[in-house]
């Protein structure tokens, strides 16, 4: 579904990404795990459109996308839930994810896609009158997912959703994400705790200092004696 | 149905408001002294509300709006005196001209954020103030003589159309993604909202109800000079913006209205004037952090129709 080959990105003289390489394939979960500045975030912006990789390419569904405009990428089917959820914080819920169908034409399926969105996330139903910036942490993950699905993506791009979240919540955050999985959406996670990420994912990717150094299955992944040393914590 | 029940509310507002100054003007009771104020209210109305779509919808931090005012005066001076145009064509040749300046500097500086993008704008409204000052046929530093021209129906009408294609555009689809970009620009961009184009249509719109503003302000003055559009102008009109509240159209229309009438009754003193309007902003920003009307809109505290009040 998403093959990306040898892509290079800098941020000014910074080499963010050296020549990396991964491929999505439909309906999987998969998983990128790294440290703080290993490039992952930097990554799932490509993909997106925000950044511009200098060289290499980027297939999605067999066309080309790499320097493309952002808003021909969200079209095409990729959306992206960024870093930090960054919901609109004077806006109510309900236009939150009003202005996540921002692409979309068909307003009345618009208006089913938002009571599917509370559906999944009952709590944003109660809330769809409060603005968006009074709620919680975890309401805002929330959100910023419900929004990002709203565009009706094929492939969801997560940036850290367990970020700064209690346990349980992350819990519920990933049950989520199999659900929506389950519905038929391919997702690209991108996550710190890689214990929680590996459990969920079918395939997974390390990444370190811009470099992918590890790639397998989740299960393979798990087992690895340097994952294990590196993210999983071993005893 | 709601939407243009609130367009007749306005509209009708405004033909009362407009109606009871033009009866007072012709009964006598306003003399030219209290009309002058009136026109001079118009203008700093319709620059405040040219620069809250850019600050305040937008969240594009501008300090440059002077000299997109000054475009429109000079063009628009040029068409009545040099080429002898009509006032009302000579109106839109400065709010064209000033739209055309607005995209040129729009285009290359919108894609800087925060204090890149309010030294590069403050820099080319310098540069346009100085390109008029070396400029002899519109009579460099010794400024440029125009005939009075302006009337109250003029000012009048470019407030009400300034407000209305403003007003409007905020609560359109367009507004809705200008206004994502003020909230958050990297989540409206992962969201497919084209945000370099909406960052450059408001600030072109913009700039041009500046340049509209300019071209009635040249025309009330007997004279223009390039020394009147310098930063402090610019910064005249952001207190407007900040003072009646980021991001609320009838906020910034009050806080015009407010301060054009503070100024005029401390006109003699130029001094005091700076310092009680620093003494206003300060005490402002303590109490009320983020503006007279925060992000709310005067309807939302009566429940019908729009545009801010006015104390006329």
């Amino acid at each position: 579904m998403l093959k990306v080959n040898n892509i290079d990105v800098f941020y000014g003289n910074i080499h963010a990404l050296k020549d990396v390489s991964i491929e999505v394939k439909e309906s999987e979960i998969v998983t990128l795990i790294g440290a703080n500045g290993a490039g992952k975030s930097t990554l799932l912006k490509t993909l997106s459109g925000l950044l511009k990789p200098k060289s290499g390419t980027i297939s999605y569904l067999s066309q080309q996308i790499n320097g493309k405009q952002a808003q021909s990428i969200v079209k095409s089917g990729i959306s992206h839930v960024p870093e930090g959820r960054r919901v609109f914080s004077n806006m109510t819920v309900e236009e939150n994810l009003e202005l996540g169908a921002y692409l979309r034409k068909d307003r009345d399926s618009i208006k089913k896609d938002i009571a599917n969105v509370y559906e999944l996330f009952p709590i944003l139903g109660e809330r769809r009158k409060q603005q968006s910036g009074t709620l919680s942490g975890g309401e805002q993950q929330m959100l910023a997912m419900g929004r990002a699905l709203m565009a009706k993506p094929k492939l969801l791009l997560l940036d850290e959703p367990s970020m700064g979240l209690a346990p349980l919540i992350v819990k519920q955050i990933f049950e989520i994400i199999q659900m929506v999985n389950q519905q038929g959406t391919t997702v690209l996670l991108v996550e710190q705790n890689a214990n929680m990420a590996l459990s969920i994912a079918d395939r997974a990717y390390v990444i370190e200092t811009g470099k992918i150094v590890l790639s397998g299955t989740a299960k393979e992944l798990q087992e690895s004696e340097q994952v294990k040393a590196a993210y999983l914590g071993a005893l | 149905m709601k939407k243009s029940k609130a367009f007749w509310v306005y509209i009708i507002f405004a033909l009362v408001i407009y109606t009871i100054v033009q009866v007072m003007i012709s009964g006598g009771s306003l003399d030219l002294y209290y009309q002058n104020i009136l026109i001079q209210m118009c203008i700093n109305i319709m620059l405040a509300v040219s620069l809250h779509i850019v600050i305040g919808i937008t969240g594009q931090f501008s300090i440059g709006h002077a000299g997109f005012m000054a475009v429109g005066a000079y063009f628009s001076a040029i068409a009545t005196m040099n080429l002898g145009l009509p006032f009302t064509v000579a109106l839109i040749i400065g709010a064209v001209a000033a739209g055309l300046a607005g995209l040129l500097v729009g285009i290359p500086t919108l894609r800087l954020k925060g204090d890149y993008l309010a030294i590069a704008t403050l820099g080319f409204a310098e540069i346009i103030r100085i390109v008029f000052l070396n400029i002899d046929y519109v009579g460099g530093a010794a400024g440029m003589v125009v005939t009075n021209m302006t009337t109250w129906t003029y000012a009048f009408v470019g407030v009400v159309l300034t407000i209305l294609v403003i007003s409007n555009f905020t609560n359109s689809r367009h507004g809705r993604g200008a206004i994502s970009i003020r909230e958050d620009e990297i989540a409206a961009d992962a969201m497919g909202i084209n945000t370099t184009y909406y960052k450059v249509v408001a600030f072109t719109i913009g700039a041009i109800f500046a340049g509209l503003a300019g071209a009635i302000y040249s025309h009330n003055f007997f004279i223009i000079q390039p020394t009147t559009f310098n930063f402090l102008k610019s910064f005249d009109i952001l207190i407007y913006v900040v003072l009646g509240g980021l991001g609320s159209l009838s906020g910034s229309v009050i806080a015009a209205i407010f301060l054009t009438i503070v100024s005029a009754y401390l006109s003699n003193f130029p001094e005091t004037r700076m310092i009680i309007y620093s003494l206003v902003l300060i005490l402002v920003m303590l109490y009320r952090p983020t503006g007279l009307m925060g992000t709310k809109e005067i309807t939302h505290l009566f429940k019908f129709g729009k545009k801010g009040g006015s104390k006329v």
